[in-house]
């Protein structure tokens, strides 16, 4: 959290913003750094799975973007955002330990379970409609490239393109919803 | 999905572009103005001597702590809407429009007989005072709460009150071409209470809507 940071960061924002794909993904590997330590700080108690809230705060940081004034440090921006993120969390974590009483007894009859992570935002995957979780899977898990999974689909770039953008904006209204962790079903864009 | 994989998929979508939320405020004004300047005309229109009632006083004051309202009530929205900007001096003007009510209650109180309180307060027009500012504010309210979640406001609710004093001061704009009744001591309480309805309305949206 220093003048360098901020200097760089806010330099590879502007040229991502600017059209500059390598230095937003070089903005968002050391962004995810950054907010890493923040959150891992922050969470003293257990509960919260740091990563979900790093996940989360990249997909916000993502989706909001044209919020950030080319006039205002980058960093306050992105700790802000995250901040909000984990106050988030922590809410919903409050709901869970709810239902995790409930099956206290479950709890204990499998402790490998436990060892599993689940990532928040797999479940938000899963929720998609199949032809934006097929694209945003082939693009993220499976490494692939927009032509590539554009070849692999048969659709256009175009396409794959759109299905992307709508699929990692619905994941990011599904962090923000309220309901998160209960509700079943996911509003379609 | 590990994190590394989740930066592959927002690398991807990095061409996609959205309005800077600096431009969609400033659409949402002009959208907003003309939606309650159209439901003004529908409505009740203007007074019938608005050309006499411009050379006096008090009916232009009623713009200067309307439109106060309305731009302190902008600049501290637009701040709010935005991670990590300060907003301490936004803020700080919001107390603009309410010090200004205030002298001028003073004035009034100073300047009119105590005999003459009352009337001036009560007005003839509170009820449509009352009904007509949120009225012409809620289409204005809707398009600032959209604007909020189009946002990333860190303090929703409080945002959401903000976009209702928006709307109030804007609404009230409006309706103070209108409206005969103007004594501070009216306008004081009436149009503080008509606001005020459009604040709690945007809590309450800021509340339930504006999440992200």
């Amino acid at each position: 959290m220093t003048g360098k940071d901020e200097a760089e960061l806010s330099r590879l924002m502007r040229a991502a913003i600017a059209g500059d794909e390598r230095a937003y993904a070089d903005f968002l590997h050391r962004t995810a750094a950054l907010v890493r330590g923040f959150i891992r700080r922050k969470i003293v108690q257990g509960g919260v799975d740091p990563e979900d809230v790093v996940q989360e705060t990249l997909l916000a940081i993502h989706v909001k973007r044209h919020t950030w004034r080319q006039d205002l440090a980058v960093l306050p921006w992105v700790y802000a955002i995250a901040r909000f993120k984990l106050i988030d969390a922590f809410r919903r974590r409050g709901r869970r330990i709810e239902i995790e009483i409930d099956e206290i007894a479950e709890t204990f009859a499998e402790p490998e379970a436990e060892t599993v992570s689940e990532r928040d935002i797999n479940r938000a995957l899963d929720g998609l409609p199949p032809a934006q979780r097929s694209v945003v899977s082939s693009v993220s898990v499976e490494g692939c490239s927009i032509g590539e999974t554009a070849a692999k689909f048969g659709i256009s770039e175009t396409a794959v393109r759109v299905s992307l953008h709508r699929g990692l904006a619905t994941i990011a209204k599904r962090f923000g919803a309220k309901q998160f962790g209960r509700a079943k079903q996911l509003k379609r864009e | 999905m590990r994190t590394d994989d989740l930066i592959k998929a927002l690398d991807a979508d990095a061409r996609s572009t959205a309005m800077p939320l600096g431009s969609a405020w400033w659409m949402s004004a002009g959208v907003a103005t003309v939606i309650a300047a159209v439901v003004f005309w529908l409505a009740i229109g203007p007074r019938t001597d608005i050309a006499t009632a411009m050379h006096t006083m008090r009916f232009l004051a009623k713009f200067v702590f309307t439109m106060a309202l309305a731009v302190s009530a902008f600049a501290l929205i637009r701040a709010l809407s935005t991670p990590g900007a300060s907003t301490g001096r936004a803020a700080a003007w919001m107390i603009a429009a309410p010090l200004l009510v205030i002298v001028a209650v003073v004035l009034e109180l100073l300047s009119v007989p105590a005999a003459d309180w009352g009337r001036r307060l009560v007005g003839s027009n509170l009820v449509v005072c009352l009904t007509f500012i949120p009225l012409i504010g809620i289409g204005p309210l809707a398009i600032f709460l959209a604007v909020l979640r189009y946002g990333a406001p860190t303090r929703p609710v409080l945002a959401g009150t903000v976009a209702g004093l928006l709307a109030g001061g804007l609404a009230a704009t409006f309706y103070a071409a209108h409206c005969f009744d103007d004594s501070p001591l009216f306008v004081a309480t009436w149009y503080t209470i008509a606001i005020a309805i459009l604040a709690a309305l945007g809590a309450l949206g800021g509340r339930l809507f504006v999440r992200w």
